[in-house]
């Protein structure tokens, strides 16, 4: 018997042919959140550099403004990298909507399931989808503030933004919010695709030490930044220069 | 009852049970939650436990049960919030007080009792989760082509599924969107999806499970494969049928 018989036969003719898009869209789905998930791990060993040094920090700020290798700076290469940054975000939060409750009686439901179920899987993914609720406002926010000012950065500039501009509640915020978010994120990527190939209690295991890492990592950076805006408060405004000492480009 | 519960010459534990009763035949009856106390004994089951219940305290209790022992799949219920089969649950494993409910998701018909089998039905009919051959008819009198023994296993141990309903009960997703088809609809396509009889291929299970209904929908928080009673190996069975339909 041909195979257009068989379709027809077996019933599979009268579902049709489905869209491809749901693939695309759960594909395209995790791997922005991927992406996303890794650029704020770099982004947060790039921050942290300031506590090997202020000049590190000063140097890696540099590096992506393109003074070493262009001969002077172009703050607007990282509001490029913040573009293409906001555009996976924009698409990210898009897709993952699909999955939020979508009215009130199904977000109190869920939450009464998970309440009823102790199941912590399931707890953990209220936390990210809260936390990816809270990220719509200030992961935008931030953002914005990146693409608009990317010069704006540095040892003192980020440093006065936290302390001075009154900033370090909103960064603590989105610390908390973000690893979490990132660090549940990356966890069910995993198991929901079935790689890396480890076993679900070793993902947790890997997936909490991570958040840890990245959580004290975090809180160590801000606070470096808070004790430097503080000791420069004075100064609000003023620009970093290396020790080495560089003519034009203090930051 | 024996009242032994540990042969330790210590009083006999007793359980409260706080069940839910509801009659939705019955417009006149509203939700309530009714106790019922017991005397715990060795060896003891819910599925045990309630039938004592109804035999000695309350003959209007509905609950389902078949086989008890863990076979049919029919006594599954919420015990304190979680799905689970009433006979494969010790009482001895649980507190003082225990909370009994329905499994949601599945049409009430009272009390403890729901009617998965007109869901599974409804699944199975939409997954067609049956051998698709070719000839119009298989001829009963031949002899079936050999299989290779580790691919019946593989087959066999998908098909331990007795479709209770725990892993559809436990699942967030399904809470939320009632047109979820389930671990149990997974686990059956990833059974059929073995099976050298059919004849189906990765693009006609597409057709079956590749939208945010079907796998794309699943969340992975994986509830199901903790509850399943036959601990199926539901999580790395989603995730390759994932990995499967998003390049079918």
């Amino acid at each position: 018997m041909l195979r257009e018989v068989f379709i027809v036969q077996s019933g599979l003719a009268e579902i049709g042919k489905r869209s491809r898009w749901p693939a695309r869209l759960d594909v395209v789905q995790s791997l922005s959140g991927l992406a996303l998930a890794l650029f704020m791990w770099g982004h947060m060993f790039f921050v942290a550099s300031i506590l090997l040094g202020a000049d590190v920090m000063w140097a890696i700020t540099k590096l992506f403004e393109g003074y070493f290798f262009l001969g002077q700076s172009y703050p607007r290469l990282v509001s490029g990298v913040v573009a293409v940054v906001i555009a996976l975000f924009v698409v990210h939060a898009l897709l993952a909507l699909r999955k939020f409750p979508i009215n009130y009686r199904q977000y109190t439901t869920v939450r009464a399931h998970a309440q009823a179920m102790k199941h912590g899987d399931t707890t953990l993914w209220l936390w990210q989808a809260h936390t990816g609720f809270m990220l719509f406002f200030l992961a935008s926010a931030h953002l914005y503030q990146m693409l608009v000012w990317p010069q704006n950065i540095g040892p003192y500039a980020s440093s006065d933004r936290i302390w001075s501009d009154g900033l370090w509640p909103f960064y603590l915020v989105m610390l908390l919010t973000v690893e979490l978010h990132g660090g549940i994120g990356l966890y069910r990527l995993a198991l929901k695709w079935g790689w890396p190939p480890l076993s679900r209690h070793s993902l947790h295991w890997l997936k909490w030490l991570l958040t840890a890492f990245f959580l004290i990592l975090g809180l160590a950076t801000l606070g470096a930044y808070m004790k430097i805006g503080f000791e420069h408060r004075q100064h609000y405004g003023e620009r970093y220069t290396p020790t080495w000492g560089t003519e034009g480009e203090e930051r | 009852m024996n009242n032994t519960t540990s042969g330790s010459g210590l009083p006999p534990r007793h359980i409260s049970f706080d069940i839910l009763r509801y009659n939705p035949q019955d417009p006149a009856t509203a939700p309530r939650m009714q106790t019922y106390r017991i005397e715990d004994a060795d060896s003891m089951t819910l599925f045990i436990a309630l039938n004592e219940i109804r035999e000695h305290q309350d003959p209007t209790l509905q609950f389902d049960f078949v086989c008890r022992a863990g076979i049919c799949g029919s006594c599954a219920m919420m015990v304190n919030g979680r799905p689970q089969l009433a006979c494969r649950t010790l009482t001895r494993n649980l507190p003082d007080v225990t909370t009994l409910a329905p499994l949601p998701f599945f049409e009430l018909i009272g009390d403890l009792s729901v009617n998965t089998g007109k869901w599974m039905r409804g699944m199975s009919e939409r997954l067609q989760t049956w051998v698709h051959t070719l000839e119009p008819a298989p001829d009963l009198r031949k002899i079936e082509a050999r299989m290779n023994p580790d691919l019946a296993e593989q087959i066999y141990e998908l098909d331990r599924c007795v479709e209770c309903g725990c892993c559809v009960a436990a699942c967030g997703t399904a809470q939320m969107r009632q047109d979820f088809v389930g671990a149990v609809g997974f686990g059956q396509i990833a059974r059929f999806r073995l099976d050298p009889r059919d004849v189906r291929n990765d693009e006609d299970y597409y057709a079956l499970i590749g939208d945010d209904t079907g796998v794309f929908g699943c969340m992975s928080l994986l509830a199901c494969h903790d509850v399943c009673p036959k601990s199926l190996p539901l999580q790395t069975q989603i995730a390759f049928l994932r990995r499967k339909m998003a390049v079918a």
